[in-house]
């Protein structure tokens, strides 16, 4: 218990520190910055406290917001991600998730893969439709929750191979 | 009573969320108003402190760029200090000036969102507070929002609410410089009335119609313009001097007789 909660609170910190000293400067092409502290809720153990969960993200979003002038933008994108997380983990794992030793580690590459893509289609999504704050900039909606969630898909994967617990 | 408890227990989850998501879009509905809250920024102690730290490493990598830009922009005031015509006295008391100047460095920068703020490293101990004019050796940068003690957030000109009083270098033509948000490279001038004639490359500076900034600091060249047959007014892209993606140095600008202007102003408005 104590270690898990040492481990998330450390998984806190640098995810947040990398997020606002790295990947908020990236600007890749002029206009992607990939947000990947969203590895957070991938990384998040399967059998949560929803309850907990939720408090942790709206945290989590807020200190990404104090850093980076947005505020509540990464606030509401991260908690809406949290909250809906409970049903893309059943839409991807399926009956899976109900073995009492099941991990993210014992599950496909595939399930893994989904289940972070979707994660941050949601939060991108909520986070430029909020950022944006109207509907008649679809395309540009559409524009730059492809591009982004593409820089950030990219990033997020490769960091979750670089800290992945699971050696072949 | 009973049935109502079991109901919040049963739903608790999905309470909490909306009471967070409530939460978080006030915020974000109150943050777009212009009256930011005090404290919820980045130039709170913490965060500005994390970027300070974080400027003081990445600063070594950009020296020699920085020593260039800097060398140029002192030949630049040595050249025009030169040509000046000779004056009779020399004002030695900077209690009599009328524009203050202060170093301040860049710890956070931004300019991909629709509002951009930036970070500097001079607050209200330093008595930087809002509506100060901030600058670089190139040119104009924006106008300090929000002071703490050590940091100021300072609204860029690419920030949708930024509107600046701009003018035609060598004439008194003056519009509003604003940002439509597609490029960080080019800021919009509005207000030019069709009659004014205009070229491409002409160059653009702060006007004198604000308390704000000094008359004819640069800000960049016409890229290109567009005079609708129906409209009475231009619309034209300006290529900002400033490469907004790569700053470090910046200077503020008091203006000491700012209070002094704007008590008059207001008294003029009271009056009517």
């Amino acid at each position: 218990m104590g270690n898990n909660f040492l481990l998330g609170l450390l998984r806190f910190a640098g995810l947040v520190l990398l997020q606002v000293l790295i990947f908020s400067r990236m600007n890749l092409f002029g206009q992607v910055n990939p947000m990947v502290y969203i590895l957070f809720l991938y990384w998040y153990p399967i059998r949560e406290n929803r309850s907990a969960l939720l408090g942790i993200a709206f945290l989590l979003g807020f200190a990404v917001d104090l850093f980076s002038d947005t505020l509540a933008m990464h606030t509401v994108a991260t908690l809406t991600t949290a909250f809906v997380r409970p049903a893309l983990m059943r839409f991807v794992f399926g009956v899976n998730l109900e073995f009492q030793n099941f991990r993210l580690n014992n599950s496909t590459r595939v399930q893994q893969t989904t289940f972070l893509a979707l994660l941050i289609l949601v939060h991108h999504l909520v986070f430029f439709g909020l950022e944006i704050f109207s509907l008649t900039n679809l395309l540009l909606l559409l524009n730059r929750v492809l591009l982004t969630g593409l820089g950030t898909f990219v990033f997020a994967l490769l960091l979750s191979f670089l800290f992945s617990r699971h050696r072949e | 009573m009973q049935r109502i408890i079991n109901f919040i227990l049963r739903n608790k989850t999905s309470l909490l969320y909306f009471f967070l998501l409530f939460i978080g879009l006030a915020l974000t509905v109150q943050n777009h108003n212009y009256h930011r809250s005090r404290f919820l920024n980045s130039a709170n102690w913490l965060s500005g402190s994390v970027y300070q730290s974080a400027t003081s490493v990445s600063d070594y990598f950009g020296l020699q760029e920085e020593n260039r830009r800097l060398a140029e922009e002192n030949r630049r005031l040595r050249q025009r200090l030169f040509n000046l015509p000779p004056t009779d006295t020399v004002l030695l008391d900077t209690a009599r000036l009328t524009y203050q100047v202060l170093p301040a460095r860049i710890v956070k920068n931004s300019f991909t969102l629709p509002n951009n703020y930036i970070t500097i490293d001079r607050g209200l101990k330093d008595r930087v507070v809002q509506d100060m004019g901030v600058i670089t050796p190139l040119g104009i940068l924006g106008i300090v929002e929000r002071s703490s003690n050590h940091f100021a957030s300072v609204q860029s000109i690419l920030n949708t609410r930024s509107n600046i009083n701009a003018k035609i270098a060598g004439t008194d033509y003056f519009g509003s410089l604003t940002w439509n948000r597609e490029d960080y490279r080019f800021a919009q001038l509005e207000d030019i009335p069709r009659l004014v004639p205009l070229k491409v490359g002409d160059t653009i500076v702060t006007g004198a119609m604000s308390s704000i900034f000094p008359e004819g600091i640069p800000i960049g060249t016409i890229a290109r313009f567009d005079l609708n047959p129906s409209q009475s007014f231009y619309q034209i892209d300006v290529e900002l001097f400033n490469d907004m993606s790569n700053l470090r140095q910046a200077y503020v600008i008091r203006n000491r007789y700012r209070p002094e202007v704007l008590e008059l102003e207001s008294e003029t408005e009271n009056g009517q």
